[in-house]
């Protein structure tokens, strides 16, 4: 079964050079999938670029699984998927293993009070490019601003919600007012 | 029973981290803080690490909570259940519903996702900056830290004035580690 032992290898290799996640690694996955293995065409990469935009989780793990269903049916997907994620699993294992013991250290641990405050703005730059690529009609927009006030205040009261149940809440209004919106353009047709 | 736990709470952060991993970050700074796994503190170090360390961020997250709190099988099993919905959904797209996302009902539903989405990173960043500078223990405000985040921030967003890449997030987290072991180390 050389084409499973190749998918994991790949993946592998794909796996141990994907920093910071996202975006960045598809110009990785398009010259190796596309242009040396030939797997997929560029099309189909930026096919799976909007599915993954789409579906949860990683974009990494939706590639390695499309591509690897592509190639080997059932087992390639699962083969490309444990590639992908092997090798952050062995590094993060290893790392979970001293992390505490190396921040007993003192200049490692005031290393990390700096990286603590550099983490804020990462996560504030992600959002920042989202809010450009963002659709920008009132609906969006009221749903975004109202979201964030809500995650804001629940978090300084330190009150305990999932934030699963506004994301679902949000996803039902947003129906919602497609299905108003159709209607109304219907009896607008009549 | 902590594998249980870990399974679910992972399974559900895998579920819902529409838009790739900063949409993640919330999610499990939920299940980790609801269960008392991680604290805060911790769990901005380990984004971090993520950051800097190969591999999709969502994943390297649930591998160091899984192996933190339950060993070889924890990382296993959080690992798992946060890649699992991503795969089984591929699948169930490219075996039965190759339409499915192009349906209107669907695409109505991620239209309102994403930008909640987007507002639940942002209040997630600006209330970590808030407590990193103003939200101590003691109730202090902490100057040195507006000043560090201040300037980490000009440094960052300017660099991509000056050159059209500008300073990559492992740049960053270099950056201010060298800047807390000067800053810190000195006071």
């Amino acid at each position: 079964m050389p084409v499973l032992i190749d998918l994991f290898m790949t993946f592998a290799k794909i796996g141990l050079f994907i920093f910071g996640g996202g975006y960045a690694m598809l110009s990785l996955i398009e010259d190796i999938c596309v242009e040396k293995k030939k797997w997929i065409s560029h099309d189909e990469l930026m096919n799976i670029t909007v599915i993954a935009e789409s579906t949860p989780g990683p974009i990494a793990i939706n590639c390695a699984t499309y591509v690897g269903y592509k190639k080997g049916k059932m087992a390639g997907g699962i083969m490309a998927t444990i590639g992908v994620v092997m090798p952050s699993f062995v590094i993060i294992f290893l790392i979970s293993k001293y992390l505490e013991r190396f921040l007993e250290i003192r200049w490692i641990a005031n290393a990390f009070c700096g990286i603590k405050l550099a983490v804020g703005i990462l996560i504030i730059d992600a959002a920042v490019k989202m809010v450009i690529k963002m659709k920008k009609k009132p609906l969006q927009i009221c749903i975004m601003v109202v979201s964030f006030l809500f995650v804001m205040i629940i978090n300084v009261m330190k009150i305990r919600f999932s934030t699963i149940l506004i994301m679902l809440s949000s996803a039902l209004i947003s129906i919602f007012v497609f299905v108003i919106e159709q209607k109304t353009k219907k009896e607008g047709e009549r | 029973m902590i594998y249980l736990d870990l399974l679910i709470g992972f399974l559900e952060v895998g579920f819902f981290s529409f838009g790739g991993a900063y949409a993640a970050i919330p999610l499990i700074r939920d299940v980790v803080l609801s269960h008392g796994w991680l604290d805060e503190e911790m769990l901005s170090y380990i984004i971090a690490v993520s950051e800097s360390t190969p591999g999709p961020i969502m994943v390297n997250l649930a591998t160091y909570v899984g192996s933190a709190k339950a060993g070889v099988l924890g990382a296993f099993i959080a690992t798992a259940a946060v890649v699992l919905p991503a795969f089984v959904i591929i699948m169930i797209v490219m075996l039965l519903a190759k339409n499915l996302l192009k349906n209107r009902y669907v695409q109505a539903a991620l239209g309102g996702l994403k930008p909640c989405i987007i507002g639940i990173i942002l209040a997630t960043g600006a209330y970590m900056i808030m407590q990193n500078c103003f939200l101590q223990a003691d109730a202090e405000v902490d100057i040195l830290s507006i000043l560090i985040t201040c300037g980490l921030g000009i440094v960052y967003f300017g660099s991509r004035k000056i050159r059209k890449k500008g300073l990559s997030p492992i740049a960053l987290v270099c950056v201010s580690a060298v800047v807390g072991v000067f800053v810190y180390g000195v006071k």
